[in-house]
């Protein structure tokens, strides 16, 4: 293979000398986020026993599992060049409307339907105006957020909408040891994995991100795949609404309110690129669970609220400047 | 270096500069006097290291080893702002400056007197900078905005700005690469008035022409080696190519007969108000049809148009006689037709993605059958084309952003060669490309005829297209004003119909 890997002997002003393995393994952000990981294991485990308990661990994830399930297509979305700070607003908007529905007497199947309808509607109106009407998407998901958050406050007003008590708790539903929630997110992880890493049309997400003219030029059809990745966001940010309003029992217009910084923040402290091109499912695989974990070590560490929030804000800001550090050292 | 009198002490002495970037050697032990009143010429490859010592000239990199002196007296150029006060200026190819400020303002950058509080002498300012332009000969009004100022005004404004602190030294980066002849024409004409003051010009270009015309002597450089230094007067054309590239220059200049075949593509009356209008031409397999004219006759909004990037509004094209529609550039890949862009940093590359996936990027059915990419096969594909087309390069998973200029343009071949394109379109293909390079450019492009396809070859470089098409299509202010047999196809016949208002302003069907 080294025939291959080595076609031509070149001299030192053609291209520069390919970088040794060991860095190309070590310095990149995801294994900042496993690092990262473990050190947040070995602090929170010395603050609280209960952290080399798995099964604690697993209950806490569940808390944060709607939005990583949401987060790991806002990777996708930011590599391929754009972002969407709309999916809390989309998961408390088709939640509700999914609430009201079934509240209304409609069969529990066609409710839940019309949640995941209302939710792909509104991804597509963010496509639209991303796509077609050419508005920088963070401009379109800034409005959408306020949008979708005000339907649903004019919808639910400020009551909490009842679901069936058959319907409420799916965290605590356990397969093989492991709530459900958790399980949809890894089967999510290993599915999005897959195809953002060994398909064409993972392939071209980000090469949609790296250079969009030039993708174009490729034959590459970057606005269906653009359309595609915010109708998923809708999609999915719906069904997570949905598994929301399981856990909490009831709806309110406020449901996750917020949840789109923690989905930022567990993509950019995975390692996703904020300018698009660069990133893995793999980190922000990691970086939920990182999440997860140092906010209920917080927590256990009885924290202030206000204190965490603070933290939350610094790793944000650490893990843009770390993932910039380390795409400029290898970009050259 | 023995110290005579002062006139005939050289301006500057450069002795044994060498500079290292991130360990590999740039430059290397580089000796250079330049005389007071002389044009001097930097010639070489790119990455031969002319562009590197020009800039440790003008401080905007620092020498490794090396010192300089100027005017006999040893010189540290620690930053543009240093080598601006010794009296030294750089004038950028495509001048960097601030688009909203005025003329006037853009020309004392950097020169403010006074405290932060100072008031701002705006009469004086504006009164400065029209006696500038007016010693330059040149009519910009200097209280209008930068932006909208052509490129060659730009560069008139940076010439003006070294006037304006007295440089005794200006160094030009390629400045005609973006100029049409009669900005060139200018451009000289002030150089040679800068040369009769007194004053030292460094000119760095690839175009051998221009040197001739311009310069008093020539230095070439190889590999980051300084090869020699004469009068230009004693070197020919060919002496000079041969000291750059260290070999005789083979004949590449020529064209295979090769027999051509059915049309296979032809376009009619396409039209893009306000771009291009009427544009009717023909291409058949095997033969190479050139398209010339200026920059900003329409020529690449044609391309972009024919190939579905920024469709026209009216006309149509047919490929191997059918017609067709082509809405977007996928469209036109199906079709069988490629297009390799002038600009490749913004429509070619993917530059922090592997050279593999920027040679596989059009042909994604190849490399996954059924959606899945397959490792093995994409990489036996990139490396066939890197074989095949000789890109140097460390390894396939390298950001092709690592590589020279010249084998980013291999790669962006590669990957339309892959899509076995019946019509290929080139747009520049050879700009910024080394002339060895250059030369195994012409021999692939001349193969890729002879095999049949269909090539429309944008090219602002005469030479390149006589020597290179069986004809020439010529474009000026949006329309076809030529179709040159190519016994009928000369330089002057080719600017004739270039240049607005020389030809007849009829359409003409190609």
């Amino acid at each position: 293979m080294s025939a291959i890997e080595n076609p031509v002997v070149v001299s030192a002003r053609e291209a520069a000398p390919p970088r040794p393995l060991w860095q190309v393994i070590v310095i990149r952000p995801e294994t900042m986020t496993l690092v990262l990981l473990i050190l947040a294991l070995f602090g929170a485990s010395l603050l609280s026993p209960y952290f080399l308990d798995f099964g604690y661990i697993l209950r806490s994830f569940t808390l944060s599992a709607e939005f990583a399930m949401v987060a790991l297509v806002l990777t996708m979305v930011i590599i391929a060049g754009e972002i969407d700070l709309s999916p809390a607003a989309n998961m408390a908007l088709s939640a509700c409307l999914f609430a009201f529905a079934q509240q209304a007497g409609i069969p529990m199947p066609i409710a839940i339907g019309i949640g995941l309808v209302a939710g792909l509607v509104m991804g597509a109106i963010n496509a639209i105006m991303v796509i077609r009407l050419q508005i920088p998407s963070i401009i379109v998901t800034i409005g959408t957020l306020t949008l979708y958050r005000g339907i649903a406050q004019v919808i639910a007003g400020d009551k909490s909408i009842r679901v069936p008590e058959w319907f409420i708790g799916v965290n605590n539903v356990l397969m093989a040891g492991i709530p459900v929630p958790v399980i949809i997110f890894l089967v999510m992880s290993i599915v999005l994995g897959l195809v953002l890493g060994t398909t064409i049309f993972g392939r071209q997400i980000y090469q949609i991100g790296t250079n969009e003219v030039a993708a174009r030029h490729a034959g590459i059809r970057s606005q269906r795949i653009k359309m595609g990745l915010f109708l998923l966001m809708g999609l999915v940010s719906a069904a997570a609404g949905i598994l929301t309003a399981s856990r909490l029992g009831s709806v309110r217009y406020d449901l996750g309110l917020g949840g789109e910084l923690q989905m930022v923040l567990m993509a950019m402290l995975g390692g996703t690129y904020i300018f698009g091109g660069r990133g893995t499912i793999l980190g922000t695989f990691l970086a939920a669970w990182l999440l997860v974990i140092v906010s209920t070590g917080m927590t256990v560490a009885n924290v202030l609220p206000a204190v965490q929030l603070v933290v939350l804000g610094v790793l944000l800001v650490v893990s843009i400047i770390a993932t910039n550090a380390i795409y400029s050292r290898t970009q050259r | 270096m023995t110290d005579t009198s002062t006139s005939d002490r050289p301006l500057l002495a450069a002795r044994g500069i060498s500079k290292s970037f991130a360990g590999v050697e740039v430059l290397r032990d580089v000796d250079l006097d330049l005389r007071r009143g002389e044009i001097h010429a930097l010639l070489g490859e790119n990455g031969a290291g002319k562009s590197t010592f020009a800039k440790i000239v003008a401080g905007v990199h620092r020498p490794t080893r090396g010192t300089l002196t100027l005017n006999g007296m040893p010189v540290e150029v620690t930053s543009p702002i240093v080598a601006q006060s010794l009296g030294i200026t750089l004038i950028h190819q495509e001048p960097i400056s601030f688009p909203d400020l005025s003329v006037a303002e853009n020309l004392v950058l950097g020169r403010a007197d006074g405290g932060w509080l100072a008031r701002v002498p705006w009469a004086e300012m504006t009164r400065d900078a029209r006696r500038l332009m007016d010693l330059l000969g040149v009519r910009i009004d200097v209280t209008r905005p930068m932006r909208g100022l052509s490129i060659a005004d730009q560069q008139m404004v940076e010439i003006a700005r070294a006037l304006a602190s007295d440089s005794r030294l200006i160094i030009m980066d390629e400045p005609t690469a973006p100029l049409t002849p009669k900005e060139v024409e200018t451009l000289f004409a002030i150089a040679r008035r800068l040369r009769d003051e007194g004053r030292t010009i460094i000119f760095i270009s690839h175009r051998l022409e221009e040197v001739r015309a311009l310069c008093d002597r020539v230095t070439i450089f190889r590999d980051g080696n300084k090869i020699a230094t004469e009068d230009i007067g004693t070197l020919t054309d060919a002496d000079i190519i041969r000291l750059m590239i260290g070999r005789p220059l083979r004949e590449y200049m020529h064209k295979q007969g090769t027999t051509i075949g059915d049309v296979a593509l032809e376009v009619e009356n396409l039209t893009l108000p306000g771009v291009f209008s009427d544009i009717s031409l023909t291409v058949r397999k095997g033969e190479m049809v050139g398209l010339g004219g200026l920059v900003g006759a329409g020529r690449t909004d044609v391309a972009r148009a024919i190939f579905g990037v920024a469709p026209a509004a009216s006309g149509t094209i047919k490929v191997n006689g059918k017609p067709v529609t082509i809405a977007s550039p996928d469209a036109a890949i199906a079709l069988g037709l490629a297009f390799v862009p002038e600009d490749r940093a913004v429509a070619g590359i993917f530059r922090t993605l592997p050279v593999e996936q920027n040679i596989t990027a059009a042909v994604p059915g190849k490399i996954a059958p059924g959606g899945f990419i397959r490792g093995a096969v994409e990489k036996a594909l990139a490396s066939d084309s890197v074989n095949k087309l000789r890109i140097r390069l460390a390894s396939l998973r390298q950001p092709i952003g690592e590589l020279s200029g010249g084998n980013q343009q291999k790669a962006i071949l590669a990957r339309w060669l892959l899509t076995d394109p019946t019509v290929l379109i080139l747009d520049e293909p050879t700009r910024g490309i080394d002339i060895g390079v250059k030369a195994e450019f012409y021999d692939m492009i001349g193969e890729l005829a002879a095999s049949g396809r269909a090539i429309l070859l944008i090219s602002s470089e005469l030479p390149e297209l006589l020597a290179l098409c069986d004809r020439v299509l010529v474009m000026s202010e949006g329309r076809l004003t030529a179709n040159l047999s190519r016994a009928e196809a000369t330089q002057e016949s080719i600017m004739h119909a270039a240049v607005p208002g020389a030809a007849s302003r009829q359409g003409v069907a190609a």
